[in-house]
C-alpha cells in the first residue's frame, strides 16, 4: 500500500506499490514495479491510467482520500496493457459518468479486454486537448511506445509530462520521487527498462524526444517506477543515447550456457583477449542469469558473443530461447561471434551464427572446438 | 502473393486495395509509420 502523494498543486500519485512481482513481460524485476495512476483535481477531476486489476481496490482508496464523494469526470487512457487498464471495470463502475480519452488503438483494444464494462470513449489524437477549468491537457500520442494506442498526455500549467512506459523504471521498493533513490540504482534500472521494453522503437522514441523538446517539463511521471525532477535530464540523454542505437566498440557481452564446462572455458578464452586488447567484457553463464539481465548489459556493447554446446544437433535451449528474445528487441550496429564445444556433431555454432546473422549481425569467425581445447590454448 | 509489412512495428498489410494503388499519404494504421518505410515480403 502506497498511498496517496500530492507531487505539485492539485496533482496527486494515486497508483499502486507491487514489490514482491518476480518478473514483468518477461524480464526480471528484483524491486518489484509500481503501476502508476495520476490524479488531477481541476474544476474537473481527471484520472490518468488505471492500475493492474488486483490493485483495483486500493486505487478507488487512493482516489477517494483525495477527492472523498466528489466524482472523476476524465479519465486519459495513455495505454491500454492490462497494467494500466486492468482496473478499467472497477473505476467505470464506481465512476459511471466518467468520459474516456484515448487514441482511435486504444478504443478498440479496450473494447476487447473489457467487452463487459460500459462507458464513453473520446478519441483523442496530436494537437488534441482537455480543459478541465484552470487547467488543459495536450494529447501526444507516441505509438509502439510501447504498443500502437500508447500516448503521452502534457499538462502545460504545472509543467509536467504524463509519459506512460517512456521514461519508466521497474522500481517497487518503495520510493516516490527520483531524488529518493541513489542515482546508479535509478540509471541502472531505467537502463534495465529501455532494453527489455523499449529497445525496439528508437526511431519512435527519437521522434518523441523531439516533441519533449519543444515543450516545457520539469517532471515527468511515468507509469512504472518514480517520478523524474532531479535526474530528468539524465534520464532523457541516456534515453536519447539508447534511441540513437549507437554502440559502444570497447563494450563486449559474452553469453553462453555449457554442459560440462567446454564452452564455458572458450568465454573465459574470449574474455581474457578482449581484457587484453582494453576492451570491457561482461561474460554471462545463461544456467543463472536470467536472459533480461543480459539484454540490459549489451545495449551499448558493440560485441555480442553467444556460445553454447551441441546437444542432440541442437544448441541448448536456454540459448535458444536467448536468441529468440534478443531477435525481437531488434539491436542494431553489432558485430557477433558464435561458439561452443560438441562431441560428435557440433550444429550449434553454425546454427547461432545464422542466428546472428539474420539480425543483421557482421560475423567473426566461429570458435568450434570438439570436445575441449586443447591445453595450449586453455 | 507479396505482402507488405510496416517499416515501424512490423504491421502486415492485408488490405483488399493492392499496396502500390494506396495513396502516397498512407500511413500504418497501428504505429504512423510512412507508406515509403514498408518492405515488401516475397510471397
Amino acid at each position: 500500500m502506497a498511498g496517496a502523494l500530492e507531487l505539485k498543486k492539485g496533482v496527486y500519485a494515486v497508483g499502486a506499490l507491487d514489490p514482491d512481482l518476480p518478473e514483468f513481460d518477461e524480464a526480471l524485476t528484483p524491486y518489484g514495479t509500481t503501476y502508476n495512476s495520476y490524479l488531477v483535481v481541476d474544476e474537473q477531476v481527471t484520472l490518468i491510467d488505471f492500475v493492474r486489476a488486483n490493485f483495483a481496490a486500493e486505487l478507488l482508496e487512493n482516489i477517494a482520500s483525495i477527492i472523498g464523494d466528489r466524482l472523476i469526470d476524465n479519465i486519459i487512457v495513455n495505454h491500454c496493457e492490462p497494467d494500466h487498464s486492468g482496473a478499467l471495470p472497477a473505476i467505470v463502475k464506481a465512476y459511471p459518468a466518467a468520459q474516456l480519452y484515448g487514441t482511435a488503438n486504444a478504443q478498440k483494444a479496450l473494447a476487447a479486454y473489457y467487452p463487459d464494462s460500459t462507458y464513453t470513449f473520446n478519441v483523442v489524437g496530436e494537437g488534441d486537448k482537455l480543459d478541465t477549468g484552470e487547467l488543459t491537457f495536450h494529447f501526444i500520442p507516441m505509438p509502439m511506445v510501447h504498443w500502437p494506442d500508447s500516448m503521452s498526455s502534457y499538462l502545460p500549467a504545472r509543467k509536467i509530462l504524463f509519459s506512460n512506459d517512456a521514461l519508466g523504471q521497474h522500481i517497487g521498493s518503495g520510493e516516490r520521487i527520483d531524488t529518493e533513490v541513489a542515482k546508479e540504482k535509478l540509471m541502472d534500472c531505467a537502463q534495465n527498462y529501455y532494453a527489455n521494453i523499449v529497445m525496439p522503437w528508437g526511431m519512435q522514441v527519437t521522434k518523441l524526444l523531439g516533441q519533449v523538446a519543444q515543450i516545457e517539463v520539469d517532471m515527468v511521471c511515468p507509469s512504472h517506477g518514480v517520478v523524474l525532477t532531479t535526474f530528468l535530464p539524465d534520464i532523457i540523454a541516456a534515453y536519447a543515447r539508447w534511441a540513437s542505437g549507437a554502440t559502444d566498440g570497447h563494450q563486449v557481452t559474452i553469453v553462453y550456457d555449457s554442459m560440462w564446462g567446454s564452452t564455458a572455458e572458450i568465454a573465459e578464452k574470449l574474455r581474457e583477449e578482449y581484457e587484453a586488447s582494453k576492451h570491457h567484457v561482461n561474460v554471462f553463464s545463461l544456467a543463472d542469469t536470467h536472459y533480461s539481465v543480459v539484454i540490459g548489459d549489451l545495449i551499448e556493447s558493440r560485441y555480442i558473443f553467444v556460445g553454447s554446446s551441441t546437444r542432440y544437433n541442437h544448441m541448448l535451449p536456454s540459448v535458444a530461447g536467448f536468441l529468440s528474445y534478443l531477435e525481437g528487441l531488434k539491436p542494431k550496429d553489432r558485430v557477433g561471434l558464435a561458439f561452443g564445444a560438441y562431441g560428435w556433431s557440433g550444429e550449434s555454432v553454425d546454427d547461432i551464427a545464422a542466428a546472428l546473422s539474420s539480425m543483421g549481425f557482421e560475423m567473426k569467425d566461429p570458435i568450434k572446438v570438439q570436445w575441449r581445447m586443447a591445453p595450449e590454448h586453455n | 502473393m507479396d505482402t507488405y509489412v510496416c517499416g515501424g512495428c512490423g504491421w502486415h498489410y492485408n488490405g483488399d486495395t493492392p499496396f502500390d494503388k494506396l495513396p502516397d499519404d498512407y500511413t500504418c494504421p497501428m504505429c504512423g509509420t510512412a507508406k515509403s518505410l514498408f518492405k515488401k515480403v516475397e510471397g
